[in-house]
């Protein structure tokens, strides 16, 4: 193939790209990360630091692993409110088994992760076979969540097992000083493993396929069924992962933890470009989402005069922008 | 007594009956009511006053449900309405006003923000075409920031005691905050029963495009209501606020979007709108209120209340759901079936 004709083809690619509008919100994200960057490095002095990037994957990381299972949610055309409730759950059980119980980690973490699993399957059972909305269905799930954490404990539990306190200080080196804790590993591959199954897999291709349209895709003969269910469990372990992680990250268990994170999650979500009503969107850009939520925080401590509710405030701007800029482009289109 | 279990309010009052009695059987003194210094006392009455707020952000949450939207930013712009009551006030006692200007500058100036909310979120919804979850969750998200800006990050108290009349005041011996309750059920039902609106509503939830083609205006009426789910939101704010004579930017009405969507589903609306009920709604407001005295006056540890709550939307939705039925209805057949056939050996 001769380079002008490599040319032409890219150029059609680019300007087929131009025209899908989770592309051009995508886009618009990675501006947004970009420009909030330059304004918070302009602003204030040692801004730009590596760490300072790194942290934000580092405080966020279970952010990022249940916005990644509610982007596949979303996509879907539906929404899981159950995810911060199981996060609370998850290091609920996790402190009682390994603190009271006597539990290693490691076990008690894979039993978390396979309660949540079965949790998020009987939420998509429930959703699927007896026609029922996801918000509601969900919410039931959000109080039944909580309400299982508080009858396991009602006050925190601080975890002092020393496992789980090396895994706590456990660092990755990336540049220079600056370093990457095992949750933000762990919450990066599952943005990769998220990006692959989405895009490369039977399962992702039918996950778009029933948010464009779940009618079609059940003519096209895709096992649309079996697909939503396993889309909420798929929600349902990334949220006990998430959990599993927190449990890391402060090292207790509470039931009040992560109260308003699925909100957080939506918001990340949305803000990635991933449109509400399903069918388009990236696993990359729900990657940015949290990246921009995050880099709102650290403007924000940076700054010290701002008060703390200016952060919830510019999320609610952030997320009505975005979603009439997909208004907008889905209209265009 | 077929027509009897058919009627749709026969079930949550049902529960409602088989609740209150419940607790009369455990507890003997728990259905009694007194009558002392002038003012009617007792369980029962405490369950109504407390289930007021609840039950006047069901009967906005209802009609927004009727037309197949959803308003889950209720339990921000309750904090929003409070903290808007409370600054009001104080500005105003600040400035030297006394007499009964403060309360009535502070209702208005609370009813105003929460109907200038449910306005937003009405046109959200209609003019920018967003769904009705994603349309409320801005202000969900960003409401209680909002209510956190005006109060400065306090909770702000109230030092006025004409204000405490609404949410702890009697009149007639019984406490105010029904009637306000009473109030708007009776003229919202009264809008809908004796004018056409009723009609529109439920046109527009059953199928909002035959509407459209009947003339209905939907893009005027759906507004409308959010406004009034946010103005009830609003006015079950002053009660609280009133209530506990402060306004909590950061906790007044969390959790309370839930729980008024559970007061609708138990009250026999559909959730996917068309059908709806308010008076079902008021009886589910005081449902989950019996309930959660319930939890309260027999020792369980109150967290029960959480699982309990998500136990019960399970059941109601499992109920209205049409599969559900056909699936009972073929197992209770084969059970039938399974019975009688022994029987036709010889």
């Amino acid at each position: 193939m001769s380079t002008a004709a490599a040319a032409a083809t890219l150029r059609m690619r680019m300007a087929r790209r131009a025209r899908d509008p989770a592309a051009l919100s995508l886009a618009a994200t990675i501006a947004l990360f970009v420009l909030m960057s330059l304004i918070g490095g302009v602003l204030y002095d040692g801004f730009l630091a590596p760490q300072v990037f790194l942290n934000l994957l580092i405080d966020n990381a279970f952010l990022l692993v249940i916005a990644v299972g509610m982007t596949f949610v979303i996509l879907t055309g539906g929404i899981d409110l159950s995810v911060g409730a199981v996060v609370a759950f998850t290091t609920v059980l996790l402190a009682s088994l390994v603190e009271r119980h006597g539990w290693h980690p490691l076990a008690a973490m894979l039993l978390a992760l396979a309660a949540g699993t079965c949790f998020g399957t009987v939420m998509g059972l429930m959703i699927q076979r007896y026609r029922l909305q996801p918000f509601v269905v969900t919410l039931a799930g959000m109080f039944l969540a909580r309400g299982a954490a508080t009858l396991i404990s009602v006050d925190s539990i601080g975890i002092n097992h020393g496992f789980q306190t090396a895994l706590a200080g456990l660092r990755l080196p990336v540049i220079g000083a600056a370093s990457l804790s095992i949750g933000a590993v762990a919450a990066l591959v599952v943005v990769v493993v998220g990006a692959v199954v989405a895009r490369g897999t039977q399962f992702g291709r039918t996950v778009y396929a029933i948010g464009g349209s779940e009618h079609s895709a059940a003519l096209m003969g895709l096992p649309v069924s079996s697909t939503l269910v396993r889309v909420y469990a798929l929600s349902g372990f990334c949220a006990a992962l998430a959990g599993v992680l927190y449990s890391v990250y402060t090292l207790s268990g509470y039931s009040l933890h992560a109260t308003g994170l699925e909100l957080d999650a939506i918001a990340a979500v949305v803000i990635g470009g991933t449109l509400l009503t399903g069918g388009s969107g990236q696993v990359l850009g729900t990657l940015f989402g949290v990246l921009v939520l995050g880099l709102i925080q650290t403007l924000i401590a940076f700054d010290g005069t701002l008060s703390s509710w200016w952060t919830r405030i510019v999320i609610g701007a952030l997320l009505l922008l975005f979603c009439l800029l997909q208004r907008l482009l889905v209209r265009r289109k | 007594m077929r027509r009897l279990v058919a009627h749709p309010l026969f079930w949550p009052l049902a529960a409602l009956a088989l609740l209150l009695v419940a607790n009369g059987l455990f507890n003997p003194g728990f259905l009694a009511l007194q009558w002392r210094d002038g003012h009617l006392y007792g369980n029962l009455v405490d369950i109504a006053n407390r289930a007021a707020p609840l039950a006047l952000v069901s009967l906005g949450m209802t009609m927004v449900i009727a037309v197949r939207g959803l308003d889950i930013s209720v339990g921000a712009v309750l904090a929003i309405a409070a903290t808007v009551a409370a600054w009001t006030i104080a500005r105003l006692q600040a400035g030297g006003a006394g007499g009964l200007l403060p309360l009535f500058a502070a209702i208005g100036a609370a009813l105003g923000a929460a109907a200038l909310c449910g306005l937003w979120n009405g046109l959200l919804v209609v003019k920018a075409g967003m769904q009705p979850i994603v349309a409320t969750l801005i202000l969900m998200v960003a409401g209680r920031g909002l209510a956190q800006l005006i109060s400065d990050g306090q909770i702000l108290t109230i030092y006025y005691a004409p204000y405490a009349f609404l949410g702890n005041g009697f009149l007639f011996g019984v406490p105010f905050a029904l009637f306000v309750v009473a109030a708007v059920f009776t003229a919202l039902q009264l809008l809908l029963g004796r004018t056409a609106l009723g009609l529109f509503v439920r046109a527009i939830g059953h199928n909002p495009l035959a509407a459209h083609m009947a003339g209905v205006r939907a893009r005027a009426i759906t507004p409308a209501l959010y406004v009034f789910c946010g103005a009830s939101a609003g006015l079950a704010g002053l009660l609280v606020s009133s209530n506990v004579a402060s306004a909590d930017a950061n906790n007044a009405g969390q959790m309370l979007e839930l729980d008024a969507i559970l007061a609708v589903a138990l009250g026999g609306s559909a959730l996917t709108g068309g059908r709806f009920s308010l008076a079902g709604s008021l009886i589910g407001a005081l449902i989950i209120q019996a309930l959660t005295t319930t939890i309260y006056s027999i020792g369980v540890p109150s967290q029960v209340n959480l699982v309990v709550k998500a136990l019960l939307v399970a059941t109601v939705l499992l109920l209205q759901a049409p599969r559900f039925h056909l699936q009972m209805q073929a197992l209770l057949r084969r059970a039938s079936l399974l019975r009688r056939a022994p029987a036709k050996q010889p």
